[in-house]
């Protein structure tokens, strides 16, 4: 007994300074619990919906749903969207980026096309197919384009407006990453600007670039408010028929329709963003 | 603001800071092609953005010019009014603001010091918003707030999903502040001389990461100022959902284009703000 008390007494002062009770992750609750009720449990409840008739049994038949010719439209809109725009607004982007980053890091240029770049990308939404409406709209100053509201041109050129600034803000830091060195290296050793860009700097940027691409065409993907703001009698995309069905009850029979759609687009976003993140891992080798 | 500013760096790109092994020839083809590339692509921004002021300006003749359209982005009476959206819109930014750092930056820090294991968890989870856009989130979404509006809350109650939204980008420029510093060695030091968690956290690590904290809450805003998909679907009014319905209503109203237009203005303020306010820091220290 008296051994015990005195073994007790003997730990405890070494103990004292940190609470023993609490483990350390119990920190991270709030977190975990936040993420969970809002992240987590919306993304549970659509695949767990998506996959369920209206009755409560399971229901895996609503994901074939996927190949009906109809649901198939939308998604071959979103697609071809995606890709004129994350093409194009990839190449202009890099060439604009480049452009910035050739000149002085603290320059007014600079910081005007990035802080500029950082509207247009993030929070520019409806407000800029009103710019367009305003521009080339049945009304607009420049001229009335009459291709405006053609699918997919006329919202092509709107998402450009925002897909080449998005390009600028994650392909500078690739462009940034090229060191002079290798520059100097090569026009010491009589290589050309096109042997430069060729043989060093084409390759280097290649998986940077690749991945951006991908980032754009998943931003284009899942980009909603400006097409709708463009558009809202006619659904081209995937995201206008999500917006639809979620509105109005009436879809195709016994599935959860929106759920179905989302759990498509989740997929594919899915799977754009893992080869994102593993072309970022291969750019990141050289440029950093 | 493109072509604007193009005018200005021709004096700020000093040659001294080149390769002086770019031959001269070839430094001014660069310059032309820069040029060139600033003009395009500034005419390119610039002119929509032009036509929106524009039209903005525009008086109750055709071709006349007022300052009617701006005057009216506080007393516009609707359908619907706007004032309350934009109430509503700036205090969706400063809650969210104020959410995500109270979310992340104890647990961040936590997470540094205590826990390390739950780290990898933890970006996973703060990144994962990426992979599951605004489209995708609110369809699982709806259930939830449907739930939430039995207790007849305002729009405000946004902010729940608004956080999800700006947890990446709050994430990855806390993340880049709290590398920055040595957070073992300063928090054992305050710890070692008698300071509780909650000092060590608000008292000696916050002060030092204020341009990642900045930098997280720009963001944040930014992002909340322009959101349209989860309101809209959602049914909250918000600034761009009122837009969104005035331009429905009344089409070429100048009132849109007078609001958008200082919305993005605002926007484009605050983040150019914060690239002076980084360098002012940088400056400072080095």
């Amino acid at each position: 007994m008296a051994v015990v008390t005195a073994t007790e007494t003997g730990v405890r002062p070494s103990r004292a300074g940190r609470r023993p009770s609490i483990p350390g992750w119990v920190g991270t609750v709030p977190f975990l619990a936040y993420v969970g009720v809002f992240l987590l449990l919306p993304a549970g409840i659509v695949i767990v919906d998506a996959l369920k008739n209206s009755s409560g049994g399971w229901q895996f038949s609503a994901i074939t749903e996927l190949g009906n010719p109809l649901v198939r439209g939308y998604f071959i809109g979103s697609l071809k969207l995606c890709v004129i725009t994350s093409v194009s607004g990839a190449v202009f982007g890099a060439i604009l980026a480049y452009a910035v980053a050739s000149g002085n890091p603290d320059g007014v240029v600079r910081r005007m096309y990035l802080a500029g770049s950082g509207v247009l990308a993030q929070s520019g939404g409806i407000t800029l197919a009103f710019a367009f409406q305003a521009l080339l709209g049945p009304v607009g100053l420049l001229f009335h384009a009459s291709w405006f509201y053609d699918f997919p041109w006329g919202i092509s050129l709107i998402y450009a407006y925002f897909q080449i600034p998005l390009m600028v803000l994650v392909f500078m830091p690739a462009i940034d990453g090229l060191k002079v060195q290798w520059r100097e290296a090569s026009e010491n050793l009589g290589a050309s600007a096109w042997q430069y860009w060729r043989h060093v700097g084409g390759p280097l940027l290649a998986p940077a670039f690749l991945g951006s691409t991908l980032l754009l065409f998943a931003n284009g993907l899942s980009a909603f408010a400006t097409i709708e703001a463009w558009e809202s009698q006619v659904a081209y995309t995937v995201p206008q028929q999500i917006s639809i069905s979620l509105s109005s009850e009436v879809g195709l029979s016994n599935i959860n329709y929106a759920d179905v759609l989302a759990l498509g687009m989740m997929i594919m976003v899915v799977v754009i963003m893992t080869g994102y993140a593993l072309l970022q891992r291969r750019a990141s080798r050289w440029l950093r | 603001m493109a072509a604007i500013a193009s005018l200005g760096e021709s004096g700020l790109a000093t040659p001294a800071e080149r390769p002086r092994g770019m031959q001269v020839r070839r430094r001014r083809r660069l310059n032309v092609f820069r040029y060139l590339v600033f003009t395009v692509f500034g005419l390119f921004f610039l002119l929509p953005l032009l036509a929106t002021a524009r039209f903005s300006l525009e008086g109750n003749r055709l071709g006349s010019w007022s300052l009617a359209a701006w005057k009216e982005i506080a007393t516009y009476k609707g359908p619907p009014p706007l004032l309350p959206a934009i109430e509503i819109q700036l205090e969706l930014a400063v809650a969210t603001c104020v959410v995500v750092l109270v979310l992340l930056v104890p647990t961040m820090v936590w997470i540094r010091l205590r826990v390390q294991w739950i780290s990898r968890v933890f970006e996973f989870l703060c990144l994962l918003p990426l992979t599951i856009p605004a489209i995708i989130l609110v369809v699982g979404l709806a259930p939830i707030y449907n739930f939430i509006r039995h207790y007849q809350l305002s729009a405000l109650t946004l902010f729940f999903a608004y956080v999800i939204l700006a947890l990446p980008y709050a994430y990855r420029a806390l993340s880049a502040g709290l590398n920055a510093i040595d957070v073992t060695t300063i928090s054992e030091a305050a710890r070692s001389l008698g300071a509780s968690w909650f000092t060590v956290i608000a008292r000696v690590i916050v002060p030092n990461m204020g341009q990642a904290i900045l930098n997280a809450m720009v963001l944040a805003s930014a992002l909340v100022l322009g959101e349209f998909t989860v309101a809209y679907l959602l049914l909250y009014n918000n600034l761009p959902v009122e837009l969104f319905s005035i331009s429905r209503n009344t089409p070429n109203a100048s009132v849109i284009f007078s609001t958008s237009l200082a919305s993005l203005l605002f926007a484009f303020a605050l983040l150019l703000i914060l690239s002076y306010a980084g360098r002012r820091r940088h400056r400072g220290r080095g």
